[in-house]
């Protein structure tokens, strides 16, 4: 379990007041859950996800997995970054087995679960490709490869999909969802996508800017349907997703110009 | 008057007229005159542009000293230089010493101390790089010294090292340290927050995130500055062959110009010119193959 209670992080700038970045977060995250928070640029989620991840520490607040708090990055939470952050000197399964290598496994056994988890992303084709000529789409699946090949019990996913064009965006969510379903992993995913965000989550939250903090939580179903269905577009094209899909907009648009004032 | 149809009945039957088809090189379409399409700025290749240049200034040299535009000791003859050229060899010149052996005492002088250079200057610029502590004792001392001339500090290094070989390493080491330090210092600062923030995420150490992540990250900045140290490697051979050499490159074209023999000295001169272009040629090999990326992420 990942508990984030009253979590606020302010940035000091050399001038000016300081900025309120998230305040009084508070949230649970149960095994199995895929987690996701929506919201426009400025709301705090990446620096929510940081938080979570290590890279960043709260000012004050604490964040706890499996009951120990969390003092900084870890290999039991897996990050994949808005831009892939690869290794170019590596080959595709050079950088899945990154971590592992890392650990100290022996040559053979990293390369074994390297190219099991490639399998699963579907790319053990590319496995000694240079990863500087694949696709954005091919690279930002390695990133989620490598994420999973330390086995973490938390993933934590800034906006990966973010630069990635539509029809391979949602190849990938599928993907996500596949590695999702097979194991008993938290999920914490980052998006200003709605449609992304109704597909992927079990719980969505909406977050609001100024200061960054969490204004609604929904339980939604699409994933767990997905999972049975496996056939995106008819949980996507459901009457149901598509008006939950615009009260979910609304709602967004809401929370934005209401913080403008 | 001829009338219009002259052409067509002169033209010879079908099967003759067909031209054979010869394979060609994708070239890029030539820009028709007046256009305005740039492309990548400078795409495209040099090498006959630079090749035509190089045949020019040997051709103007040549007319130059041919037609006595120019007294021969000011620039002597193209056969002139060669001719030294033949006779250094055989060890023809002032000293007696054959050219080769000049040549490998300079290049033994350059590469010994390029290479003690690259062996701790790289990893202080890492370490500058990655350490604040580090950074703050040796910025302002390389800051110091490198724009400095290193004929400046030549008679400190030749009165506190003697006249051996000590005295000239150093001289050129110091030349290639400075410019290798800030080049892997930069290479550093130039590695990606996300790459660092992924391998600490994947479970790494420090030392572990030096040497598998930065390091590699920050190679094509150490590759660059490695071309770049070595050059300031020759362009000290000289002065570093000032002091109490008896060979050496640097010497005898030293020793040359105080005879007036000019030939020597633009031989000499050539020969330096041509070990570090084919130096660098090497160098830009060993960077295709060693960072085979760069640019591409």
């Amino acid at each position: 379990m990942l508990e984030i209670e009253r979590v606020t992080v302010e940035f000091r700038p050399k001038k000016g007041p300081p900025k309120v970045a998230l305040q009084d977060v508070n949230l649970t995250i149960r095994p199995g859950e895929f987690v996701v928070a929506l919201g426009a640029s400025g709301c705090g989620k990446t620096t929510l996800l940081n938080t979570v991840a290590g890279f960043l520490p709260p000012t004050s607040g604490q964040i706890r997995l499996a009951g120990a708090p969390v003092l900084g990055p870890g290999r039991e939470r897996g990050v994949v970054f808005q831009q892939h952050a690869l290794m170019p000197w590596l080959s595709v399964v050079g950088n899945v087995e990154f971590g592992l290598r890392l650990q100290g496994l022996p040559r053979g056994e990293r390369r074994r679960i390297a190219l099991e988890c490639l399998d699963k992303v579907g790319l053990s084709h590319a496995a000694d490709q240079p990863v500087y000529e694949l696709s954005g789409g091919m690279q930002q699946r390695v990133g989620v490869a490598r994420a999973i090949a330390t086995s973490p019990d938390v993933m934590l996913l800034d906006e990966p999909l973010g630069a990635l064009d539509a029809f391979t965006r949602e190849s990938v969510q599928e993907i996500l969802l596949d590695i999702w379903r097979d194991s008993a992993r938290m999920f914490f995913f980052i998006t200003h996508d709605v449609e992304e965000a109704l597909f992927l989550s079990t719980r969505l939250l909406i977050m609001a800017p100024q200061p960054g903090r969490i204004v609604h939580e929904f339980d939604v179903p699409f994933s767990r349907r997905f999972a049975q269905s496996h056939n995106a577009r008819a949980v996507k094209a459901a009457p149901e997703f598509i008006e939950m899909r615009e009260h979910i907009l609304d709602l967004v648009r809401h929370t934005s110009s209401g913080s403008v004032q | 008057m001829t009338p219009p149809n002259t052409i067509l009945k002169t033209t010879p039957d079908i099967a003759v007229t067909v031209a054979p088809e010869t394979p060609q090189k994708t070239v890029p379409p030539a820009s028709p005159t007046g256009s305005r399409y740039l492309g990548t700025p400078g795409a495209g290749t040099s090498r006959t542009i630079s090749t035509v240049t190089v045949a020019l200034v040997l051709a103007l040299w040549w007319s130059a000293t041919h037609f006595g535009w120019i007294k021969p000791l000011f620039l002597p003859s193209p056969e002139l230089t060669f001719k030294a050229f033949v006779d250094a060899i055989h060890g023809n010149t002032q000293g007696q010493t054959p050219l080769l052996n000049h040549v490998l005492v300079s290049l033994a002088r350059v590469f010994c101390a390029f290479f003690l250079a690259v062996l701790t200057a790289v990893p202080l610029g890492i370490a500058m790089g990655t350490s604040r502590i580090v950074r703050g004792i040796f910025d302002p001392l390389i800051e110091f010294y490198r724009p400095l001339p290193p004929l400046a500090y030549l008679p400190l290094i030749v009165i506190w090292l003697g006249i051996d070989e000590g005295a000239k390493v150093t001289l050129i080491y110091l030349a290639c340290a400075a410019p290798l330090a800030m080049a892997a210092q930069a290479g550093v600062r130039g590695v990606a927050i996300e790459q660092i923030n992924a391998a600490y995420a994947l479970g790494g150490s420090r030392w572990q995130i030096i040497t598998l992540v930065i390091l590699p990250a920050a190679l094509p900045e150490i590759l660059t500055g490695m071309r770049i140290a070595i050059g300031f490697g020759w362009t000290t051979l000289v002065a570093a062959e000032m002091v109490a050499a008896s060979v050496g490159l640097g010497q005898m074209v030293l020793n040359a110009s105080n005879f007036l023999r000019t030939d020597i000295v633009i031989m000499g001169i050539i020969i330096i010119g041509v070990l570090a272009y084919l130096f660098d040629t090497l160098m830009r090999q060993a960077e295709r193959r060693l960072t085979p990326w760069k640019g591409k992420m």
